[in-house]
C-alpha cells in the first residue's frame, strides 16, 4: 500500500517536472513548482523524513512562491526562445543522466539494512544522543550539537544571501508623507481576505514559537520556525500593506536581528571555550553535561530561527518593494 | 478493517490530486491554475494527516498543521500579483498560443 | 465492532467520494467558475468528514486537538480563498458561462 502510495507521487512528481520545463509562461511554471513543493512534501512524510518534510512545508508553498513571483514581477512574464536547438546540452544532460543510473547501480538497495550508512555514525547518533545530548528527537541532536559547525555555516550562508539581495536590489523605505490609510498596496478590495488575515495572522505566530521552542521533542527547530514566522509577516504585508509592514517591522531592526541571530550563535561557542571547553561544545556550559546541552541547543536554535525570519523578511523586502516605491 | 478504509481514503485523496495536477497542466486561465494548486494544498493536508493514521504514527499532524496556516499565503501572493495588472489572461490565454 | 471505528469509516468514505467528485468536476467542467464551485464546495466538506473522521480514532489527547485545529484552520482559509480568487477572476475580465450564453441568445434574437 505505501509502495504504492509512494509510486504514484513520484509519477506525479515526474509529470509535474516535465510539464515546468515544457512550459514557457512563467508564471504557470510558478504554479507548477508550488506542486512540486507540496509533492515532494508527501514524498519526505511517507520516506519518514519528518524534519525534512517540515521544513519543505514552511519554505515551499508560501516564501518560495512569493519570492519567484516578486522576481517574476520583476522581469518578462515568458521564458524566451533560445535561437538555437539545444541539442548538445540534451545530449550532456542524457549522458550525465545514464552515468547517474549506473551510478545508482552499485548504491546498496532501498531499505538495505547492511548499508555502510547505517553502520557509520548513524548507530551512536540514534542510541546515545538520549544520554549524551538529551533531546528526544534526535534530528534536533544532531543539527544543534552533533554538527553543529555544519549549522553555523549554514546560518552564515542564509544571512549571507539575505544581505547580498539587500546589498544588489536595496530597499526604499519611505518616511514620513504617506499616512497608512492612503497606502495603495494595500488589498482594499478584499476585506474578507483582511479580515480572516487578521483573524490568522495570531495564529501563525504562536505556531511559530511552538515549532521553535517544541523542536527538541517533535519534528521543527529554529530553521522552520524562522520561514514561519517570516511568512506571518509577508501575508501581513501582503494583504494589510507595506507601511504598517514596515511600521511593525523596520528594515533597520531587521537587519540588526539578522545579525544578531549569528552574532548569538558564535557567541554561544565562544562562551563554551570561555568555559573550557571546545568551540561550541555545549556540555561546559551548565551545571552537569546534560544541563550545558540543553542551554547550548537553546540558544543555538535561537540564533538559527532569529537569523533566517529577519534574512527572509528582508529578501522579501527588497524583491518586492523595489517597483512600488 | 480501518486499515482499508485508510488505504482506500488516500487513494482517493491521490486521484484527486491526479485530477488536480491535470487541471494545473491543462489550464487553460491562470487562475484555473491557481485554484488547481490551492485544491492541491488542501488535498495534501488530508493526505498528510489520514497518511499518518495508515503507517500508525499521527505526529505528522504538525507538518498538516503548517499547511493549513500557511497554504494560502500562495494564493494571497498571487491575487496581489494580479492586481495591479488590467488583463492578467494575457499570462495565459490560449490565442497567445496561436500567435506563434 | 465498535461504533467509533464505524463512524470513521463512514465519514472518511463518505469524505472521499465527495472529494472525487469535486476532483471530477474540477476536470470536466466547462468554465472557470462551474470550476471553481465543484473545488470550492467539496474542498470544505471533504475535509471536515475526513478530519472529524480522524478525530473518533484519537480519543482525547494532543492530535484530536492538533486536527481539531487543522479543521477550523482549514475552514477559515478555504473558503476565503474561494472567495478571494472569484472575485479577482470577475475583476479581471472573466465572464461566467451562463452571462456568455445570454449575450449570445441576445445576439441572436436581434
Amino acid at each position: 500500500m505505501e509502495l504504492f502510495i509512494d509510486i504514484t507521487l513520484l509519477t506525479f512528481l515526474c509529470i509535474t517536472a516535465l510539464a515546468i520545463t515544457v512550459i514557457r509562461k512563467l508564471f504557470c511554471a510558478v504554479m507548477l513548482a508550488g506542486i512540486f513543493s507540496l509533492l515532494s512534501a508527501c514524498l519526505f512524510v511517507s520516506m519518514d523524513a519528518v524534519d525534512v518534510a517540515f521544513t519543505e512545508a514552511a519554505v515551499g508553498t508560501g516564501i518560495a512562491t512569493v519570492l519567484m513571483l516578486a522576481a517574476l514581477n520583476l522581469s518578462h512574464s515568458r521564458e524566451k526562445c533560445p535561437p538555437y536547438q539545444p541539442l548538445l546540452a540534451l545530449l550532456v544532460v542524457c549522458t550525465t543522466g545514464a552515468v547517474l543510473v549506473y551510478g545508482t547501480m552499485d548504491l546498496p538497495a532501498f531499505g538495505d539494512a547492511t548499508a555502510p550508512i547505517h553502520h557509520h555514525v548513524a548507530p551512536r547518533y540514534i542510541e546515545q544522543s538520549q544520554q549524551e545530548i538529551g533531546p528526544p528527537n534526535f534530528v534536533t541532536s544532531i543539527l544543534a550539537s552533533y554538527r553543529g559547525y555544519d549549522t553555523l555555516a549554514e546560518t552564515v550562508v542564509i544571512f549571507t544571501a539575505g544581505l547580498s539581495v539587500v546589498a544588489l536590489l536595496g530597499i526604499r523605505d519611505r518616511r514620513g508623507g504617506q499616512s497608512i490609510t492612503t497606502d495603495r498596496s494595500a488589498m482594499k478590495g478584499y476585506l474578507v481576505l483582511r479580515v480572516v488575515t487578521k483573524l490568522l495572522l495570531p495564529f501563525i505566530f504562536l505556531f511559530a514559537l511552538y515549532v521553535q521552542f517544541h523542536g527538541d521533542y517533535g519534528p521543527g527547530g529554529g530553521f522552520q520556525a524562522g520561514v514561519i514566522f517570516a511568512s506571518g509577516v509577508i501575508i501581513h504585508s501582503l494583504t494589510l500593506g507595506r507601511d504598517r509592514t514596515l511600521k511593525a517591522f523596520p528594515q533597520r531592526f531587521l537587519t540588526i536581528l539578522a545579525t544578531a541571530g549569528v552574532l548569538l550563535y558564535g557567541g554561544t561557542g565562544l562562551a563554551a571555550m570561555v568555559r573550557g571547553g571546545n568551540f561550541l561544545d555545549y556540555s561546559v556550559l551548565g551545571a552537569t553535561a546534560l544541563a550545558g546541552q540543553h542551554l547550548g541547543i537553546f540558544l543555538v536554535e535561537l540564533g538559527v530561527g532569529v537569523t533566517v525570519f529577519a534574512s527572509m523578511t528582508l529578501m522579501y523586502y527588497a524583491f518586492s518593494y523595489r517597483k512600488e516605491a | 478493517m480501518l486499515e482499508a478504509i485508510y488505504g482506500a481514503s488516500c487513494l482517493a485523496i491521490l486521484a484527486v490530486m491526479g485530477l488536480a495536477l491535470l487541471r494545473a497542466v491543462l489550464g487553460p486561465s491562470a487562475f484555473d491554475r491557481l485554484m488547481a494548486v490551492n485544491m492541491f494544498g488542501t488535498k495534501t493536508v488530508l493526505l498528510i494527516s489520514v497518511f499518518g493514521f495508515l503507517t500508525g504514527r499521527p505526529d505528522f499532524l504538525d507538518i498538516a498543521l503548517i499547511y493549513a496556516l500557511v497554504n494560502f499565503l500562495g494564493t494571497i501572493a498571487v491575487l496581489r500579483f494580479f492586481e495591479g495588472r488590467k488583463t492578467p489572461a494575457c499570462y495565459d490565454e490560449p490565442a497567445e498560443e496561436q500567435k506563434e | 465492532m465498535e461504533i467509533t471505528a464505524i463512524i470513521t469509516a463512514l465519514c472518511l468514505v463518505l469524505g472521499s467520494l465527495l472529494g472525487i467528485t469535486g476532483g471530477i468536476g474540477v476536470y470536466r467542467l466547462p468554465d472557470f467558475f462551474t470550476r471553481l464551485h465543484a473545488c470550492g464546495i467539496t474542498d470544505s466538506a471533504c475535509a471536515f468528514l475526513i478530519l472529524s473522521g480522524l478525530m473518533f480514532q484519537t480519543g482525547t489527547s494532543l492530535e484530536t486537538v492538533k486536527l481539531l485545529f487543522i479543521l477550523i484552520f482549514l475552514l477559515i482559509t478555504s473558503p476565503t480563498s474561494t472567495h478571494a480568487l472569484a472575485k479577482a477572476a470577475l475583476n479581471s475580465g472573466e465572464t461566467p458561462l451562463m452571462e456568455q450564453q445570454q449575450t449570445q441568445q441576445k445576439r441572436e434574437e436581434r
